[in-house]
């Protein structure tokens, strides 16, 4: 079995989000950047899933600028034996990045594809069901348990009201929550092992996929602030600022 | 043009959060139609058409729908969809698994988790956490879109008399199969629309502890939610959990405890109207969003908290 990890860069999630003066997005110069932090699960899980026998390769991929190569390293680093990174500047919609997936899984012929469930700059939670449709796959979104059957997965999702566990026909696509398993980090050795992977670089454009956005940002706004609160010196102060003030008990 | 809103429910009721969604899409345009894919699902469509915004009921009664899979759910919305200007559902776990499927088959790029209506092409919406806000306007000849249910108020359930109307299963998928959903039942409020949340995190220290925020959360009739460090920990189950991934409330009061609030909490709950923080450490971001703040050990606190609740005459329900 082949398993394609899809992997996101994204702004790191320790990093205070400022909106640009214009108005035109978010400030990204001089920001630390990251993967995706669902998507370091997916990795994880593809790699224990070969580890377990049950997969021959994991591929990591990435749709991205240049600079998304240091994602799809990353992820060489914990375990993926290959790399491809499909090159495309500035913003990519989620309905694009599908696209292009979908090319690459025609080409590579997985026999899963994993990713994040949501990247955490957009927000969107779009792309593994999007391609799962375009390839006409089962989809298990937001996955915090997969058992690896003879031809599916027994995938338990996490939603609403608690826990559903359904059963998806391979080939499918599986959305990674971020209680699937406890990603590892990379070794210094197999840092350097990495540098020495492969990674393919294509261009989008080469694969005929449009990615110009068709959705237009007219502005970013920063959030409305709350105004600053108190401090209470004591539980009594407490229930009667509660009571008598915000009157919400 | 007109709306078709797809309709969450068990086969028995109406999920809440589609009433949120009906108001947002009759802020869009007031033609909403709604669409009920079910099995035994006739209380379901009766219900839903009670709804005053609700203009026509498509009800599905179908073995294939007896449970909700995307798959079976997204072929048959696509052959309903030709005359809609818009497709919309709830952005909670049963929308954002539904409404990708379905725009990626309509070649549409999707508008995630609205906040705002501005016209019916131009939304606003939160990303990074919420904290900025995107003003965007879609130029899809469809639009597939998904609400943030608490940024909307719910629609009126009754007063309405909707035409209900019979229509055509469509292709069973075989692609997957539900084998069992554990559902956690409660007496609360729902988290989602619980007019008091208390939450607890790491600071709770473990799922026994828990039980002081139980006591405070039946004293004000309120949900209980958590951070995901709590929930990681295996202090609670995963359909407590507040923020970025998790749900995102709107409560009239929220009471955080032992909660150091990383901005992936902060982006589920800094909306609501009156936040609590109680930590030991003085120095905790979740201060920052704090209307009242009470710097001291939770072991402490929780127990005076709920004597002091204990001596008032009346309190909200």
């Amino acid at each position: 079995m082949k398993i394609l990890v899809a992997v996101k860069r994204v702004i790191d999630y320790n990093v205070q989000i400022r909106v640009k003066e214009d108005g035109s997005g978010i400030v990204t110069d001089n920001v630390k950047m990251s993967t995706n932090p669902p998507d370091d699960n997916a990795i994880e899980e593809a790699v224990k899933i070969k580890e377990a026998g049950k997969a021959t390769e994991v591929v990591a991929i990435s749709v991205g600028e240049e600079k998304a190569q240091e994602t799809v390293r990353k992820a060489l680093a914990v375990g993926a034996d290959r790399g491809i990174l499909v090159k495309a500047e500035g913003t990519v919609e989620p309905l694009a990045v599908s696209k292009i997936l979908q090319k690459i899984v025609e080409k590579e012929k997985p026999d899963l594809v994993f990713m994040g469930k949501q990247a955490i700059d957009d927000d969107c939670n779009q792309t593994g069901q999007m391609l799962a449709a375009l390839l006409n796959w089962p989809q298990a979104t937001f996955a915090s348990k997969i058992k690896v059957k003879e031809k599916s997965l027994e995938v338990t999702r996490e939603i609403d009201e608690g826990l559903e566990t359904i059963e998806v026909n391979v080939p499918a696509i599986v959305t990674c929550d971020l209680r699937l398993n406890e990603p590892r980090y990379a070794s210094l050795p197999n840092i350097m092992k990495a540098k020495k992977k492969q990674i393919e670089q294509i261009n989008a454009s080469d694969l005929g996929i449009d990615t110009k956005p068709r959705i237009d940002q007219i502005k970013v706004e920063e959030p409305p602030k709350r105004k600053a609160g108190i401090k209470v010196a004591s539980v009594e102060e407490l229930v009667q600022k509660l009571k008598n003030e915000a009157k919400v008990i | 043009m007109s709306v078709l809103l797809i309709v969450e429910h068990n086969n028995k009721e109406v999920k809440p959060f589609t009433f949120n969604a009906i108001s947002a899409a009759s802020q869009i345009n007031e033609d909403v139609n709604v669409l009920v894919l079910g099995y035994n699902s006739d209380t379901v469509a009766k219900s839903i058409s009670e709804c005053p915004n609700v203009k026509k009921v498509i009800h599905i009664n179908n073995e294939l729908y007896e449970n909700y899979l995307a798959e079976n759910y997204s072929s048959v919305i696509i052959k309903l969809s030709e005359g809609y200007s818009h497709i919309i559902c709830s952005a909670n776990t049963f929308g954002k698994n539904l409404m990708p499927r379905i725009a990626a088959l309509l070649d549409v790029s999707q508008v995630s988790d609205i906040t705002k209506v501005i016209s019916e092409d131009t939304f606003i919406r939160p990303i990074y956490a919420g904290n900025a806000f995107a003003t965007v306007k879609s130029n899809d000849k469809i639009k597939c879109i998904t609400i943030r249910p608490t940024s909307f108020d719910p629609a009126p359930s009754s007063g309405g008399s909707a035409e209900i109307q019979n229509g055509e299963p469509g292709d069973a998928t075989e692609l997957s199969k539900f084998i069992k959903k554990e559902e956690i039942k409660s007496d609360r409020p729902e988290l989602g629309t619980a007019r008091v949340v208390v939450s607890g995190g790491r600071g709770m220290q473990s799922g026994e502890n828990f039980k002081l925020i139980t006591a405070v959360a039946d004293k004000l009739n309120a949900a209980i939610g958590a951070s995901r460090a709590a929930v990681d920990a295996g202090y609670i189950t995963n359909d407590h959990q507040v923020g970025q991934t998790g749900k995102v409330v709107v409560p009239d009061l929220y009471i955080a405890v032992g909660i150091s609030g990383a901005i992936q909490h902060l982006a589920g709950m800094k909306e609501s109207k009156v936040i609590v923080a109680i930590n030991k450490d003085g120095e905790a971001p979740i201060f920052s969003v704090a209307d009242y703040g009470l710097e001291a050990d939770l072991f402490d606190a929780l127990p005076k908290f709920l004597e002091e609740l204990n001596k008032l005459n009346t309190i909200q329900k």
